[in-house]
């Protein structure tokens, strides 16, 4: 095991039943590292990061997630779905569901300590949704819960965090600004970003991982047409973003 | 109803009757509650059903068909949550199977036991009117056992009723978890059934706490709504069946059906007035 990788991937393949999805992926990640992954659906990208957090068991390869295996390792990383995995007509306020965060830490039994609720309460402010509080999460616009869910993994204080297009299900305005927030961030965390958008996610990211069944980086420079053109099989629009 | 009153105050059967009611009120609240923000309905109904199998058993063999109800229904809890881990695809079916087989076994059981067949009927429809002294004592302790898991595992067992895939990802022991939920589930039922039998066991589980979600916002106060609305239905049906001399536990699951139907047609109602939409559905932007 090479200290001074928090995450590193081995000739790790992965198959539902007879049908590859992955196949031979090696992939390091320094401490730090911005790292964005992107792919054409179906390419595996989901499965990577389930891989990653231990969700799922490769069929061959090895995994080691800051030096332990990804089961034992998933306590100490914030993940970020691309959709939610809970009803979203659930009865629970927006800070019940970031307290969800804090589990995992500490007691079992019993309530939440005062520190979990510092922890929430920050994080919500982090996310700019800590007016939202006490509402509940059904009343909550797609964009709003998608902070709910972003504050929710913070509130584990992980030591890196993984999103699964964060920004799929909103608008462009508010792209940016999760983007901004994850930048600030990663000044502590490793962050892994899955997003279909490689245009605009190279703006933020040091590297590119680009999975389609195997896995390429590149360093975020590097992306031209190119590479576009073999990742996803064909010219795909590219949207200059100004920034 | 005043004869309700008077009886009530000179005739011990009908307190235990009240008391009965009650202490079956804590458990659907709270159970219930689970049952309907989880939507794993159907998994407490095949819980509830193969209980007769166990009482049947229980009878046939001389034991107390009260403790065989909840040998049985800790086991039906464990299978199902089993069949549901397992071979998810085709829960639905095995459910149904398991349901249906456990129903059977118990109505063999109970056909081929020497004695009076009018316990089948007291079983699958309650007979909350000839409710023992130690089955209050048992629902008591299903009670406290309830009331103590939940109030000590609450964090845990919400986020496994709300998110099992994070639960899984911050350590928690999901498995364990849900089994002891439906655990908990199989504890409730064998607390309903000397109140509505087995056949409304899931109405009773389930009714209160539905209607109790439309209004409650939170899970803990969705929880204590269900309670009071439970002792309601159970007090209000014991009421009104007696007159008449109706079966209580029928009675009770009717005003608590009209009661979700009115509570749903309030709730739409109110939603309406606040929104001010038309009824029909128009588009957004």
């Amino acid at each position: 095991m090479s200290s001074g990788t928090v995450i590193e991937l081995r000739g790790v393949s992965f198959a539902y039943g007879a049908v590859p999805v992955l196949e031979h992926v090696d992939l390091a990640v320094p401490p730090g590292e911005f790292l964005g992954i992107v792919g054409p659906n179906a390419g595996g990208k989901s499965t990577l990061l389930k891989l990653i957090l231990g969700l799922l068991e490769p069929t061959a390869g090895t995994i080691r997630v800051l030096g332990r295996g990804a089961r034992a390792a998933s306590r100490e990383i914030g993940y970020v779905p691309q959709y939610p995995a809970f009803a979203r007509d659930f009865p629970l306020t927006v800070e019940q569901v970031v307290l969800t965060g804090r589990l995992g830490r500490g007691r079992l039994l019993g309530g939440y300590r005062a520190e979990d609720r510092e922890m929430a309460r920050w994080v919500m402010t982090q996310t700019e949704i800590a007016d939202l509080a006490q509402r509940r999460i059904a009343t909550l616009s797609g964009g709003q819960l998608q902070r709910v869910l972003v504050a929710r993994a913070l509130a584990c204080e992980p030591q890196i965090l993984i999103l699964d297009e964060p920004t799929a299900n909103i608008d462009l305005r508010v792209e940016s600004d999760i983007f901004d927030l994850l930048r600030a961030l990663n000044r502590h965390m490793t962050i892994l970003v899955v997003s279909h958008d490689v245009a605009f996610i190279s703006a933020y990211v040091q590297r590119v991982a680009c999975v389609n069944r195997t896995l390429l980086c590149h360093a975020t420079e590097a992306i031209d047409g190119q590479v576009i053109h073999d990742l996803y099989g064909g010219d795909v629009r590219r949207v200059a973003h100004a920034h | 109803m005043g004869e309700f009153g008077t009886a009530l105050l000179t005739h011990g059967f009908l307190q235990a009757a009240l008391l009965a009611g009650l202490l079956a009120s804590v458990g659907c609240g709270i159970a219930g509650t689970y049952v309907v923000v989880k939507r794993i309905g159907f998994l407490a109904g095949g819980i509830a059903h193969a209980v007769l199998g166990g009482m049947g058993a229980a009878l046939y063999f001389g034991v107390d068909p009260m403790r065989g109800a909840l040998v049985a229904a800790l086991a039906a809890a464990l299978v199902v949550g089993w069949i549901t881990l397992r071979f998810r695809e085709h829960e639905d079916t095995l459910i149904s199977a398991f349901w249906a087989v456990g129903m059977a076994i118990g109505v063999l059981f109970i056909a081929r036991t020497p004695g009076y067949a009018v316990d089948l009927m007291s079983y699958l429809f309650g007979n909350i009117l000839l409710v023992p002294r130690e089955d209050l004592w048992l629902m008591a302790g299903l009670d406290a056992v309830l009331l103590l898991t939940v109030a000590v595992l609450r964090r845990p067992l919400l986020a496994v009723a709300f998110d099992e895939e994070f639960a899984r990802l911050r350590g928690l022991p999901v498995t364990l978890l849900y089994l002891l939920l439906l655990c908990l589930v199989a504890l409730t039922v064998v607390l309903l059934i000397r109140v509505v039998g087995l056949i409304l066991v899931i109405a009773l589980l389930t009714l209160p706490a539905a209607i109790a979600a439309q209004h409650a916002t939170t899970l803990g106060r969705i929880m204590v709504l269900a309670v009071v609305l439970g002792s309601l239905f159970t007090t209000g049906g014991l009421a009104l069946s007696y007159g008449p001399d109706l079966p209580a536990g029928a009675t009770m699951i009717l005003l608590a059906g009209v009661a979700y139907l009115v509570s749903t047609v309030l709730q739409r109602w109110l939603q309406r007035r606040r929104t001010h939409v038309p009824a029909t559905t128009g588009g957004g932007t």
